[in-house]
């Protein structure tokens, strides 16, 4: 199927990234060229292959339900980008993140 | 000195022959001579970087030194370390210091090894030539004005500059075997689980694997008895015993049976490099091993296969990128949405974008079915594939790269064309199966110069240590490994 320049701008919605209308030309392109070398694997009949999502077959394992995890709070805030670009000491303090007004 | 085997400095460092600050340092000052030019290193602390040295040394005199303890080791910025830098090559972790430290990170620690810096790579290890890295491509130590080839191009350009003794790379379609075929290394990238992916900035997931990238196997050999181990942390982290990698290293190769895939030596191999890669073929004939032609006849599908699966993980794991909790951030936005869809647009470099793109069209409503789920079967067949021809052989071997390293910006705008350049290592990433490539002679160019290139060797799951004495044993016998590129006096020093 032929991605068109629409196409490009709902996927790179839905990817939450941002693309200008010459961004988009450009990588209509791009994705253009790489979806058809993608196309290759339509040739292949793969009638009841089961998908292998994992090279081993191992199951997810289950752990002891033990606390495991210490406080480090202070250390993952100090990384935080709202911390010096507009965030009160308040909401810091708290231990919140400053994210942009969500609920009218 | 720079460039003793791991072992040998090992001796040198136990009877006090040199110090592991005397060690360090000189590594250092050549860092300071020749980083500037070659982009190598991404981020050093040297106060850092002489305090564990410090340490080791007081380790060495107090007797209980481990193989690696005191050794300069640089490890590629996909891994955590706690206080240091850790960008993943992106605009978007420009800032990040990593509060915790990958599980690669605290066993190299343990065993008392010396985190030299941060090794530069393709952003978020999407690339085979270290030119998508948001901090500038870096030059391959043989020709300044080629790649060194990706996404670990900045642990290969260290070790073939001898700028470290060894250092850690990381692999999801190639990014270990590529460069340490374009840059004259071996470079081993165990089977799928083996090395703990905990602290490891994510990319393909089921893909993902940390190694070793170094002089020569019997270094690799002790770099994966420092970094392989279960580690509860890491969900796909399998739980097998504990092995010493270089327990085989001496075996004689007679009886080994070689598998050669015909279609790794088909149209699109470089034909000088297929000369050097059958004259190692000899040289393993000579070793006693006994040659059987096998087919792997999906491999074509394996770069299709791979940009599917591969762009859909990694759209599900770069989708923590938000800007909210770490990370880039842009500076103005009208509401929520707005700041993640900005954030993104800034924080990512054009083929980090792409994927993500390719990753969430082939997940999206519609698509799934015709793209990931086939994706997934054909992924079988490829594994299907390896599980027949290791029936008729011990080892499987080829070329690592199509080519050798090719000129910088020359493939930068062709992603299909660079994406060719993993087109042997792929399936392995695919399979889940070990890979390694080791220096197997030069080919010259149309313009005179010599360039290494790498024999790759494909193992069963879990036959490292069997890998690994294969090309121990060819370095006994060929002087490749040993080869070092003469590095030009940068200006203004002397």
């Amino acid at each position: 199927m032929a991605l068109s320049i629409e196409d490009i701008k709902k996927i790179a919605h839905l990817a939450r990234i941002e693309v200008s209308e010459g961004e988009a030309a450009a990588t209509l392109t791009k994705l253009t060229g790489i979806l058809g070398l993608i196309e290759q694997m339509q040739a292949v009949n793969t009638e009841g292959i089961v998908p292998m999502s994992h090279s081993q077959d191992v199951v997810q394992r289950l752990r002891e339900d033990v606390v495991t995890k210490t406080n480090q709070r202070e250390a993952f805030q100090k990384i935080a980008p709202a911390l010096g670009n507009g965030s009160t000491e308040r909401a810091v303090d708290c231990g919140l993140y400053l994210v942009p007004k969500v609920i009218e | 000195m720079i460039n003793s085997s791991l072992k040998t400095l090992s001796q040198m460092l136990a009877k006090k022959e040199v110090s592991s600050v005397e060690l360090t340092q000189a590594f250092l000052n050549r860092i300071n001579t020749f980083n500037p030019e070659i982009n190598a290193y991404i981020a050093l602390d040297q106060d850092r970087t002489l305090a564990q040295a410090k340490a080791a040394d007081v380790r060495i005199t107090a007797g209980n030194a481990e193989p690696l303890t005191g050794i300069p080791i640089a490890q590629k910025d996909i891994f955590c370390a706690n206080g240091w830098k850790t960008t993943c090559g992106s605009k978007m972790l420009a800032n990040f210091v990593a509060p915790y430290d990958a599980q690669v990170i605290t066993k190299f620690d343990a065993a008392g090894a010396v985190n030299l810096g941060k090794t530069n790579m393709d952003e978020f290890a999407m690339g085979s030539s270290n030119e998508t890295s948001y901090f500038g491509g870096v030059k391959n130590p043989w020709d300044f004005t080629r790649v060194p080839g990706g996404s670990s191009g900045g642990s290969a350009a260290a070790v073939a500059a001898r700028l470290c003794a060894a250092a850690s790379g990381t692999d999801t379609g190639g990014s270990i075997r590529q460069p340490a075929s374009l840059c004259g290394l071996t470079g081993l990238k165990p089977t799928y689980g083996v090395v703990s992916r905990y602290g490891m900035i994510a990319f393909a997931s089921s893909l993902d694997q940390a190694g070793p990238m170094a002089k020569s196997a019997e270094d690799c050999a002790l770099m994966m008895n420092v970094m392989a181990g279960f580690d509860e942390r890491d969900s796909t982290s399998l739980n097998r015993e504990k092995e010493d990698y270089a327990r085989d290293l001496n075996k004689p190769l007679q009886g080994l049976r070689v598998g050669l895939p015909k279609e790794f030596f088909a149209e699109g191999l470089d034909a000088n490099v297929g000369k050097v890669i059958e004259a190692a073929i000899a040289e393993y004939k000579k070793l006693g091993a006994e040659i059987v032609e096998i087919s792997l006849p999906n491999t074509g599908l394996s770069i299709p296969v791979y940009y599917v699966l591969a762009p859909a993980e990694a759209s599900s794991n770069l989708s923590r990128y938000d800007g909210v909790r770490y990370g880039h951030r842009a500076a103005e936005y009208t509401d929520l949405m707005d700041m993640y869809c900005k954030s993104r647009a800034e924080g990512f470099g054009a083929e980090v974008k792409r994927r993500i793109l390719i990753g969430t069209y082939v997940l999206s409503a519609g698509y799934y079915d015709a793209y990931y789920l086939k994706a997934q079967q054909i992924r079988r067949l490829i594994a299907q594939d390896f599980e027949e021809a290791f029936k008729h052989c011990d080892v499987i071997m080829g070329p690592a790269a199509p080519s050798t390293a090719f000129k910088a910006g020359e493939k930068v705008d062709d992603p299909v064309a660079m994406y060719l350049q993993d087109i042997y290592t792929i399936s392995t990433n695919l399979a889940g199966l070990p890979g390694m490539s080791v220096p197997a002679g030069f080919s010259t160019g149309d313009d005179g110069k010599a360039l290494p290139v790498g024999l790759q060797i494909i193992g069963n799951y879990f036959d490292e240590a069997r890998m690994l004495n294969v090309a121990h044993q060819y370095q006994q016998v060929t002087d490749w490994h040993t080869r070092m590129p003469d590095l030009p006096t940068p200006q203004g020093t002397k």
